[in-house]
């Protein structure tokens, strides 16, 4: 990157800065020995040439478009179009977060993004004894294609893209978005979304569990098939790193076990299915966590685009520049938000939105201010929704691209942040790769490590949460909307369940489960046996009682 | 002889998976001296009690973050009180609204703790409010 003349230079006047750092803490202490980011990693003082003399411009930085895409998959950044503004809603029933929608799209939301409530999430009916008591509270509740109708009522599915978080059911959830497509008249060509379908990162965090392992990679890798041939605007994957990143890990873990957890899906579609990487890999999406700590989330950011790149040209022989580009959505993060002193998420929010637009990320959720105390308030959404369109709109950071780029500091954290990632993904592969890893319960391990020590620097006031370790009010009281799921919900809900099991062809639903099953035990695609199996009204359990009977069911192994 | 060291059963009623809090609460009970069984994620009220009863524990902690809390910790303290151990200290914690707190202490949840509570406080509270068993 810089001449020897330049680095000479750069040591000579380094040196004087040294010796003057050197008489000024002599007098004036710093307030702390050692600086770090809020993953525990050292931060030095300051950064300069030497720190990024080995760094080949056209090798390791280039420009947006060009390999190895650090600054962005796009040529054109921002100025063609923002990321999407993705607001992740739901509550209650179908009928209620449909409204819900609504609203977000008149606001100037571009992008949906579904929140389904426990049960659906874990491929349990509400009338299920397991469902008790959860039925609406953290997203909405569907247990059948009436509920789905009702939930993209009025939504134009070959406009609007919609995201669905859901894991274990995903190829149920996904059967009834399809057949509602092509009972509206849509080709499945046409549609557009993304369903999560990340089991791996189940296992290693959220703990959404079903089925074992092995065969949730199975399921997955149908998916990736069925949406090669059939669906192909569709993202049926979106390896995620939130929410191991929210289970306490630190930014360097949150970044190598989703590349990772990539790298599986990628490997596993390619053996099982036959297919070729660049058959599928470009429809493979990811999704980040953008924490309170701004370079070290923008150095994470970035740096994925590269990891992602050269892993997808060296280790997979990708020739197509689209599987090459990492794609991904970022959510700033829950975790860092506290109850304490609730406004104060507001600045927390739009400093790791700024930090995942500053990574380049192509879409984002915002956390509303009362998202650590309930499902949030339409108010509490607007002022998160603002917050990105203020970001876009006002303050200037769209005008270039990756503005960043070449600071001493954010390119030599960025290279650290790979080298570290890099370290993890081949302890990985020695140990057979992340299904058996997280056998091992490796990842799950390194990152309640990483949770305890965290825990323990808040508690010693190492490091700072606002509100809640420093600047406390005493006896404070949280005086703001609390918004409230109604137990009459599942009143509701179960009425309706109870309505469509009422006028369905229970004889055809049990002819359907039971070609569904000699699929699951054939190795045959599971998905047009789901859809079959939806438009005639099976219930998301009885769709997973089917993987769980043949397949044998996950329990948590309760690792800490 | 020594006395028995408290024993507690740390569990997480319901289907919710966020469990950041309880297996730090798992590490920190033990670096406490405490003697702990995690249970993992998506137990029922009734394994939780049946596990509390067959591994005789002094405490019961419960962790759920759902909104699933006015129904599942009530559950788990009655089912308690119906095995005949009304003797096992039943705690709860998560995000939990203030409204609820005196809802959850007549059901027979003895302390509740919200988000911020630092760990040696819940430690210290332990120590005051659990005696082991003999």
């Amino acid at each position: 990157m810089f001449t020897q003349e330049l680095l000479d230079k750069s040591s000579l006047l380094r040196k004087k800065w040294e010796d003057e750092v050197k008489k000024v803490i002599a007098k004036n202490p710093d307030m702390k020995e050692r600086w770090s980011t809020v993953s525990d990693l050292e931060i030095k003082r300051i950064y300069g040439p030497e720190d990024i003399k080995d760094m080949d411009f056209e090798r390791d930085i280039a420009y947006p478009g060009q390999f190895p895409y650090l600054r962005g998959n796009q040529a054109t950044g921002y100025r063609g179009k923002f990321w999407t503004f993705r607001m992740f809603a739901g509550m209650g029933t179908a009928v209620v977060t449909n409204q819900r929608w609504h609203y977000l799209l008149s606001t100037g939301q571009t992008g949906l993004s579904t929140a389904f409530d426990f049960p659906t999430l874990m491929g349990y009916d509400t009338d299920s004894p397991k469902a008790k008591g959860e039925c609406g509270k953290c997203g909405v509740a569907i247990d059948t294609i009436d509920d789905f109708r009702d939930l993209i009522k009025g939504i134009p599915l070959d406009k609007i893209t919609t995201s669905m978080t859901i894991n274990p059911p995903a190829t149920a959830l996904w059967a009834m978005y399809c057949a509602s497509a092509q009972e509206q008249g849509i080709p499945l060509t046409k549609i557009g979304g993304t369903i999560q379908n990340d089991m791996l990162k189940e296992f290693i965090a959220q703990k959404t569990l079903m089925c074992p392992p092995e065969p949730s990679v199975k399921l997955i890798s149908d998916t990736i098939e069925f949406g090669t041939k059939y669906v192909p605007k569709w993202n049926t994957i979106s390896i995620s790193g939130y929410h191991i990143r929210e289970a306490g890990a630190t930014a360097v873990q949150e970044l190598a076990f989703t590349l990772r957890d990539g790298m599986e899906y990628v490997e596993d579609a390619i053996r099982r299915k036959g297919l070729h990487v660049d058959e599928f890999a470009p429809r493979l999406s990811f999704f980040f966590n953008s924490h309170i700590d701004f370079f070290e989330e923008i150095a994470k950011l970035r740096a994925a685009r590269r990891i992602w790149a050269k892993a997808m040209r060296e280790r997979y022989n990708s020739q197509d520049p689209r599987s090459w580009w990492m794609r991904f959505h970022t959510q700033t993060a829950g975790c860092s938000l506290t109850a304490q002193q609730p406004y104060n998420n507001v600045v927390r929010t739009a400093t790791e939105a700024l930090a995942a637009v500053l990574g380049g990320t192509q879409s984002l959720h915002t956390n509303s201010l009362d998202e650590v105390l309930c499902l949030p308030s339409d108010h509490a959404v607007q002022i998160a929704l603002r917050t990105q369109q203020l970001i876009a709109e006002e303050t200037g950071v769209v005008n270039t691209i990756d503005p960043l780029a070449g600071s001493y500091f954010v390119e030599a954290l960025t290279n650290e942040m790979e080298e570290k990632a890099w370290e993890y993904i081949h302890k990985i592969d020695e140990m057979g790769g992340m299904v058996a890893a997280i056998e091992k319960g490796f990842p799950q391990m390194e990152i309640s490590d990483a949770a305890y020590k965290f825990q323990q620097q808040i508690d010693s006031g190492e490091k700072v949460m606002i509100g809640v370790n420093k600047y406390n009010i005493e006896d404070e009281v949280v005086d703001i909307p609390i918004v409230e799921i109604d137990d009459g919900i599942e009143q509701e809900q179960l009425r309706r369940l109870a309505e469509t099991k009422r006028k369905r062809d229970s004889r055809k639903v049990a002819e359907c489960l039971k070609d569904l099953a000699e699929a699951c035990k054939k190795g045959d695609n599971v998905m047009p046996y789901c859809i079959e199996a939806v438009k005639n009204y099976a219930t998301v359990q009885e769709i997973c009682d089917v993987y769980r009977e043949v397949y044998g069911e996950y329990r948590d192994p309760g690792i800490y | 002889m020594a006395q028995r060291r408290i024993r507690i059963l740390l569990a997480k009623p319901g289907l919710d998976g966020h469990d950041r809090g309880a297996r730090v609460l798992a590490r920190s009970f033990r670096d406490a001296g405490f003697e702990v069984i995690y249970t993992g994620c998506h137990q029922t009220p009734e394994q939780i009690a049946a596990t509390a009863l067959q591994e005789d524990v002094d405490m019961v902690g419960l962790s759920c973050l759902s909104g699933a809390h006015n129904y599942l910790y009530p559950q788990v303290a009655k089912l308690l009180r119906d095995g005949g151990a009304d003797d096992i200290v039943v705690v709860g914690g998560g995000i939990i609204p203030d409204k609820d707190i005196p809802t959850l202490k007549e059901a027979g949840i003895k302390e509740v703790f919200l988000p911020g509570a630092p760990l040696e406080v819940i430690n210290d509270w332990i120590r005051a409010n659990v005696t082991p068993k003999e």
